[in-house]
């Protein structure tokens, strides 16, 4: 039992471990870029004794090791540094790419799980009929399309021939909410991979779970079909599903990039990829920052909640 | 005198009516005296559309997507770096002067301009014109801009342009009169004037949070990476704008623009792809403009270094390739061929000289020659620009031709310029529209910033300030052409294209320039664009 209350506190306590492992790898990682935002900056009028004066503006002549300490300085005091190249706070930037990025990752998970547990669910309890053949061809030949091609076959049919929703979010300057048309196809893109993983999943769940001898039980009870489906069956077959649900929330930090740029919304994934091709480093390391302690936030969640719905994963473990 | 036209006020109050006829006679009146003193003032070609348009119509609102600098834009207009920076800038300020279509320098705020004898002193005369404030524009403002752009501390892209003034000597000689004096003999110092990003801003202003220009615009509102809201300006010195409102919005991928152009999201979509405008180009949703020589097109070749420090395997270069093939492969055909030559279509340009072509026996031969057979050459090149890694890979396989092998390295797109400038021997090279003589004085110099052909030479560098310090213009002229002779013999610069810059709008929009090449006045010109 000692063992059963130790395990979520160490799980917790390795949060901030591997936040701080996230901190010191973002730096190594972003000293790698080759160039800097003054090479950047200077693009194809690259006079050297221009590019030595925006370094010295920008303080990229300081040792590495003093950049280095710096940084961690300001950010033990909830400073993220401000932005070489227009002077901004990365506080204020990251603000600024927060709220449309929180839209389109909330709206996506929001609709996520009922639509691919119901999916799975579904075709579980057809198991090898018609509705189940149907649901696992389309989620494989749906998974197998990259989120770019999708993007531009939507934007093609939906917006550009049939013109019932608006191609890209132009002109919204970053409120989706008010103007939820400019959202459906980015969603759609978004969803349409991780729902057809989650379904898969919850289905395989669903059948091992169905077959288990403690439904089977539940079902010599008397217990109605639905009632055994819902609440004995469900819970064991959404363990797996909420680790990939979790995998899916870090992966929706980077699908998000591919769709803001083709739908053009000025969300975090806009704010990284300008950052990146300008060399911001402040930019990116708050931005990857922020990604990391995300990251690491909702697996220590989805770990914490996996333990809750299926203790016995951790007993056979 | 075609440009200055009087513009038919509607709807305007009788005030403003009465101070904008006075406005553009005074223009008139000024431009006159401009073109008498500098005795070279070229006339931009007519503003392509204007006829057969109609007659302008006032009102509405244009959105113009451009790709951009995402959430760290700023609005001051010396910073201005990207193509959207440009266009803003435009909208919102004014350069004393500007480039007409064949790149010399059409008076704007400036009335005039005349040198003294010796080339070394200017004398520019500003037109009555006021800030959004209403402040008028004075001398003082003008010498504050260029202190500006050339302050040490900081790193503004025209400060290279205005290296040739001595700022601590030029003086306001009354408001509407500035003496620049000058370090050198500088007979094409009006270029200084039309530079890219010397735009005069208000005497002290540091600030550009909510612009205050003297443009054909005014500023409205700013969310940086996403969209510049502006309005007319009514009493803008060169006519109101037709629009009543502009708004800039940005779009990184070119695959959003057009999907935002035909979509009805925006009107104007800035920097297209060679194979979209084919694909819409007759098709009836969208207009697709073409903008001639807008980027020249090539490779370097490091003079100071072998295998190029022999002028014959430079020759041998220039005559392996077959530069309809690159255009055709690496543009999709979208511009015309090179001749080894900076500036197409731009004043002084040597057009007499004969089209090089592509002659693989007599590359095989100056190669032995020059004890250069079976060569093999590293070049450099990366998706830094439309076309650069297609047009190496053709160039590959035209040199293989020619018993060459090239081996194509591709290097990172952000640092390219950085990267190619000094290393390596050989690399795909692009630049946008720009007097000949600023492409001499900042890449062929000895002292030239960027020289990434490594051209050195004392008769060379003579021979250009020969030509600044020649007053004549036929006389300036025909040094010109022996200075383009020689670089087509022997220089560095294998020109092979010149791309177009494609732009596309909604069909309703009327009075975009097609004759004016990316960056210069009537490129991005949103006061003479109105909605039909």
């Amino acid at each position: 039992m000692s063992a059963d209350r130790g395990r979520p506190a160490r799980r917790l306590l390795l949060g901030p471990v591997q936040i701080a492992a996230v901190v010191v790898l973002i730096f190594a990682l972003t000293e790698a870029l080759p160039g800097d935002a003054a090479v950047a900056l200077a693009g194809d009028q690259p006079d050297p004794e221009r590019i030595a004066r925006i370094r010295e503006s920008m303080g990229l002549d300081r040792s590495m090791g003093g950049r280095f300490g710096a940084w961690v300085e300001r950010l033990a005091h909830g400073d993220l540094g401000t932005s070489l190249v227009s002077g901004r706070p990365v506080a204020d930037l990251l603000a600024d790419g927060f709220g449309p990025t929180l839209v389109l990752a909330g709206v996506t998970v929001v609709l996520l799980v009922p639509l691919s547990v119901g999916l799975g669910v579904l075709a579980a309890r057809r198991e090898g009929g018609p509705v189940d053949r149907l649901i696992s061809a389309l989620t494989s030949a749906v998974h197998a399309v990259p989120e770019f091609a999708l993007g531009v076959l939507l934007i093609t049919l939906f917006a550009l021939e049939l013109r019932w929703l608006p191609p890209t979010a132009v002109g919204t300057d970053g409120d989706l909410l008010g103007r939820p048309a400019v959202l459906v196809l980015p969603v759609v893109v978004l969803l349409s991979r991780p729902v057809c993983t989650i379904a898969r999943l919850v289905r395989a769940g669903m059948i091992d779970a169905m077959a288990s001898p403690y439904v089977a039980h539940a079902r010599r009870q008397g217990l109605s079909g639905a009632r055994v489906c819902w609440t004995h069956a469900l819970p064991n077959a959404l363990a797996p599903a909420t680790q990939q649900l979790a995998r899916t929330c870090d992966w929706l930090l980077s699908g998000v990039i591919v769709v803001e740029a083709l739908f053009v919304v000025p969300g975090l994934g806009t704010v990284l990829v300008d950052a990146v091709a300008a060399r911001d480093i402040p930019v990116i390391q708050g931005l990857a920052l922020v990604f990391g302690v995300v990251t690491v936030s909702v697996n220590l969640v989805a770990d914490l909640v996996t333990l809750r719905l299926a203790p016995r994963v951790e007993v056979a473990a | 005198m075609s440009r200055i036209h009087p513009r038919i006020p509607l709807g305007a109050s009788l005030a403003g009516t009465s101070r904008r006829a006075f406005l553009t006679a005074g223009g008139v009146a000024a431009l006159t005296l401009a073109v008498g003193c500098t005795g070279g003032t070229a006339e931009p070609g007519p503003r392509a559309g204007t006829p057969g348009e109609g007659t302008p119509r006032r009102g509405g609102r244009l959105r113009a997507a451009f790709p951009g600098g995402g959430a760290n834009e700023t609005l001051d207009p010396h910073l201005a770096n990207l193509f959207v920076d440009v266009a803003r800038a435009k909208a919102l300020f004014d350069k004393l002067a500007d480039y007409g279509a064949d790149l010399a320098p059409v008076p704007r705020l400036a009335a005039g301009w005349e040198p003294n004898a010796t080339l070394d002193t200017w004398r520019v005369r500003l037109r009555p014109a006021t800030f959004h404030d209403g402040r008028p524009v004075t001398a003082e403002d003008v010498l504050y801009s260029f202190r500006r752009i050339a302050d040490p501390a900081r790193a503004f892209r025209a400060k290279a342009a205005s290296e040739s003034i001595d700022h601590a000597a030029s003086r306001v000689v009354d408001p509407a009169t500035v003496e620049f004096r000058l370090k050198l003999p500088y007979a094409e110092f009006p270029n200084v004037l039309a530079a890219f990003g010397a735009y005069i801003v208000p005497a002290g202003a540091d600030s550009f949070e909510r612009p205050v220009g003297s443009g054909p615009f005014v500023f409205g509102s700013f969310k940086p990476g996403s969209s510049l809201l502006l309005r007319r300006n009514d009493g803008y010195w060169d006519g109101a704008p037709h629009l009543d409102e502009l708004e800039f919005v940005i779009a990184g991928e070119e695959s959003a623009r057009t999907n935002a152009l035909l979509g009805g999201q925006v009107e104007y979509a800035h920097e297209l792809n060679p194979a979209t405008a084919r694909v819409h180009e007759g098709g009836g949703r969208i207009t697709v403009l073409r903008l001639r020589n807008s980027a020249m097109q090539g490779f370097v070749m490091k003079t100071d270094r072998p295998p190029f420090d022999d002028r014959r395997v430079r020759q041998a270069f220039c005559l392996i390739a077959d530069r309809r093939e690159l255009v055709d492969g690496a543009l999709s055909g979208a511009g015309e061929v090179g001749n080894d030559l900076f500036g197409k279509g731009c004043r002084y340009y040597a057009a007499s000289l004969p089209q090089r072509t592509q002659d693989l026996v007599r590359a095989r031969a100056l190669l032995r020659e020059a004890g250069a057979e079976g060569l093999t050459v590293t070049l450099d090149t990366a998706p830094a620009a439309t076309g650069f890694v297609e047009a190496a890979g053709i160039f590959k396989e035209q040199a293989a031709k020619a018993g060459v092998t090239v081996q194509v390295r591709i290097g990172n797109k952000d640092t390219y310029w950085k990267d190619i400038l000094t290393a390596g021997t050989l690399a795909s090279y692009r630049s946008g529209a720009m007097p000949i003589e600023s492409h001499v004085s900042q890449r062929l110099l000895t002292g030239s910033t960027t020289n990434a052909t490594r051209w050195r030479d004392r008769d060379f560098d003579e021979l250009y300030r020969q030509i600044q310090s020649t007053p004549d213009e036929a006389s300036r002229t025909a040094l010109y052409e022996r200075m383009q002779r020689r670089l087509h013999d022997e220089g560095g610069f294998l020109i092979w294209g010149f791309a177009d810059w494609i732009v596309a709008t909604a069909n309703r929009v009327r009075g975009v320039a097609t004759n004016a090449p990316a960056n210069t006045l009537d490129w991005a010109r949103f006061d003479k664009v109105w909605l039909g």
